[in-house]
């Protein structure tokens, strides 16, 4: 019962993840809203991606810019797999399809691992981002296995699934990508614990120390490569089943930057960081990039203001509120939010309309679109919206200024008062 | 020959280029030991600058303003940025010039649109110099060349012969002492950020018009100048010019000889058929692996010399 109790977020999450689709279902017609599905679906895959890169940087301290390199090759190894099983070649279940990539993805990440894990710190970095570089060019050069700029076409309705299903709708897919997404995250979250999880800390903390204590850096560094290599493939994987298609944008240096911005946006010291900021890039880059040119400008915004004001991603925002939580006066801080909401609000919508009239004038222009609102078409080259955004981004970060220094003293009360309880760890 | 000799040339005119952004970051990254993923973004913003300043005002008072206002906007990153985040460690600051890059690169594609801009060479430089066994050398490639040689001497005889190079210098190796001893680090710092940005932005006045002008053109360079810059070595600014004008020279090149393994196998009586086993690796040509070059080099020199040709300490 108190692995229930412990571990109830874990049985909470699939069952809201189930259920969360049919929120958009369109029940004139019976079906789901393929929008949703295939956003979700992607949510999941880009979820198992981030927490297997969150493995190199959260728990090694490795950064790596070619993360996608080992999603990417999962996926085409998955795609092969997927094609032969096809011709009848081989046989395999199409549920095991993501395990056939993550195979593919422990491979690669063994070898190129090798390479890359004799560095740590910067020379790592610039290794994996010379490595993401030479992969994508290759994608492009080698037709046999990569297909060029065509990429890999799969079907992926096989007719070879143990549960009798024929994946020919999103929603199957997205039923698996839940029961995959669900596995690679729970084996993660246990892997922290094993002592290769613990050894991996210990060389990201202070690797001398760890080689004293008899381990070899390199070796720890390597097996966390591969392992991450694992669970990047079976992302892979169950991107192949979700687009039916493998392209050399798998493998690209922005695919590996989204891993990165999700880690980081999301927080690299939690394990649910990774996930959280991938629910923001996602929504980010699906759903803002359907109204605006600009989203990648706002990821970016986003990720700078993370790494100037809070390194600690938004999952270390939500754990500092933890020992004033912990001392129950977490109700007194409502007042000072509340306060500082609107200024904020005001911050947002000035910065985001100066950022769209800008985008609108230029590429919108060259794409023939106008700037709407509600109906109302905006003129862009008339000076009032401009000034109106311009001021409402000068009051609201004036406002916010002064706001935000009687929440600074609010807040520094109350941790004060929590440090007093002895409520800090 | 004649196909060497006007490889040669192009390829130490590339070289130069890369040497003038290249230059900037090893201060930079061997100073400071922030790998800055903005500073092909520098290169990026002179380019679109001088095209801006050009059409109003003409080439030449660009080639001095758009620099000066790519290494205004350093010393801004510097002092309001980087000083920040440099509490965070390393890793922020580099990942704080990555979104920086990804910003810049979105704040232009708003401001000059996603289409390449008609960014052209002066007409009073438009003009084929000089005929190399019946191809022309165009002059602004010889002014190219020019500016990068006196950028050079300068670099060198500032760093070497002034106050303030000396304390580059020693604060190049050992930034703890030169602290220790007085001298103004994190200015001398913030110096040499702008500095590395005024000289990409002028390496993107000169280069943008010899390249295309176009949003894409930073995150197409700023990788080759991180090649360059490991490849050289941390610290070196010979081992940095070296590396550049190698890079310059390899990528000229490979355009130019169009061989492949296979047909080198040949040569030894062995014929690479569809059948033989890596058939498409054999055959593929000099020219298509010549992007990819540069990043095998840096992979293989970090995995076997980590420190680069003549680095004074690992990367």
């Amino acid at each position: 019962m108190s692995m229930l109790r412990r571990h109830w977020p874990w049985l909470l999450v699939p069952v809201v993840l189930l259920a969360f689709p049919f929120l958009f279902y369109d029940w004139t017609r019976g079906r789901h809203s393929g929008f949703v599905l295939t956003l979700m679906s992607e949510i999941g895959v880009m979820a198992i991606f981030a927490l297997s890169y969150n493995m190199l940087m959260g728990q090694a301290g490795l950064l790596s810019f070619g993360h996608a390199v080992l999603l990417g090759l999962g996926a085409y190894c998955a795609a092969h797999v997927v094609n032969l099983v096809k011709s009848g070649t081989i046989w395999l279940p199409t549920e095991l399809v993501p395990l056939a990539g993550g195979l593919g993805g422990l491979f690669f990440g063994y070898v190129f691992g090798w390479l890359v894990t004799k560095q740590r710190a910067t020379a790592f970095a610039m290794i994996t981002l010379g490595l993401g570089e030479l992969v994508s060019s290759a994608a492009l050069m080698f037709m046999a296995f990569f297909g060029g700029e065509g990429g890999i076409s799969v079907d992926r309705v096989m007719n070879t699934s143990i549960v009798g299903a024929s994946y020919s709708s999103p929603w199957q897919v997205y039923c698996l990508v839940l029961v995959w997404a669900f596995i690679a995250a729970a084996l993660m979250r246990l892997q922290i614990q094993t002592p290769l999880g613990s050894m991996a800390n210990a060389t990201r903390d202070n690797f001398e120390r760890a080689q004293f204590v008899g381990y070899d850096p390199r070796r720890v560094r390597l097996l966390q490569f591969a392992l991450s290599g694992f669970f990047a493939g079976i992302g892979g994987g169950l991107y192949v089943l979700i687009y039916e298609i493998v392209t050399f944008d798998t493998v690209s240096a922005g695919k590996s930057a989204n891993a990165l911005l999700a880690v980081y946006i999301g927080g690299a010291g939690g394990f649910f960081g990774p996930i959280l900021g991938t629910i923001v890039v996602v929504l980010l880059q699906s759903g803002v990039s359907l109204l605006s040119n600009a989203w990648l400008l706002y990821v970016g915004v986003l990720f700078i203001v993370m790494v100037m004001y809070a390194p600690g991603g938004l999952i270390g925002l939500i754990y500092m509120h933890a020992p004033i939580w912990r001392t129950g006066r977490l109700r007194e801080l409502l007042l000072p939010y509340a306060r500082a909401f609107p200024a904020a609000v005001l911050v947002m919508l000035g910065f985001v309309l100066l950022v769209e009239l800008a985008s609108f004038t230029t590429i919108g222009a060259a794409q023939g679109k106008r700037f709407m609102i509600g109906g109302n078409v905006i003129d862009t080259t008339a000076p009032l919206p401009w000034v109106i955004a311009l001021a409402s981004l000068l009051l609201g970060a004036l406002w916010l200024r002064r706001e935000a220094r009687g929440f600074r003293l609010r807040w520094d009360e109350l941790i004060e008062g929590a440090k007093l309880k002895g409520a800090m760890s | 020959m004649e196909v060497f000799v006007v490889s040669l040339l192009n390829g130490l005119v590339y070289g130069m280029l890369l040497f003038m952004l290249a230059s900037g970051l090893t201060l930079i990254l061997s100073m400071m030991g922030v790998l800055n993923f903005a500073h092909a973004s520098a290169y990026m913003l002179g380019a679109y600058f001088a095209y801006t300043i050009s059409l109003y005002v003409g080439f030449w008072p660009a080639l001095i303003v758009a620099p000066l206002i790519c290494g205004l906007i350093g010393a801004a990153i510097e002092m309001w940025g980087l000083r920040r985040v440099h509490r965070n460690g390393h890793i922020a600051e580099l990942l704080f010039t990555f979104g920086l890059a990804l910003l810049i690169e979105k704040g232009v594609q708003m401001t000059w649109g996603l289409l390449p801009v008609p960014y052209r060479v002066p007409e009073l430089l438009d003009f084929p110099l000089l005929r190399v066994y019946g191809t022309q050398f165009p002059a602004y490639r010889a002014f190219m060349l020019l500016i990068s040689a006196l950028m050079f001497g300068a670099i060198w005889l500032g760093l070497t012969r002034t106050r303030v190079g000396l304390v580059i210098q020693a604060a190049l190796t050992h930034p703890d002492m030169a602290s220790a001893l007085g001298h103004n680090v994190p200015r001398i710092f913030t110096l040499v950020f702008a500095a590395g940005t005024a000289l990409a932005g002028l390496a993107g006045v000169i280069g943008g018009n010899y390249q295309v002008t176009e949003p894409a053109m930073a995150f197409t360079m700023g990788p080759i100048v991180f090649v360059v810059v490991v490849f050289g070595g941390l610290g070196s600014l010979t081992g940095c010019f070296i590396a550049s004008i190698l890079m310059g020279l390899i990528q000229t090149f490979a355009v130019v000889f169009d061989v492949s393994l296979a047909d080198l196998l040949a040569k030894f009586g062995f014929v690479v058929t569809s059948q033989t086993p890596f058939a498409e690796l054999l055959t593929v040509t000099l020219p298509r692996v010549g992007a990819l070059l540069p990043f095998l080099m840096m992979v293989l020199i970090l995995v076997f010399r980590p420190r680069g040709l003549m680095g004074t300490r690992d990367t």
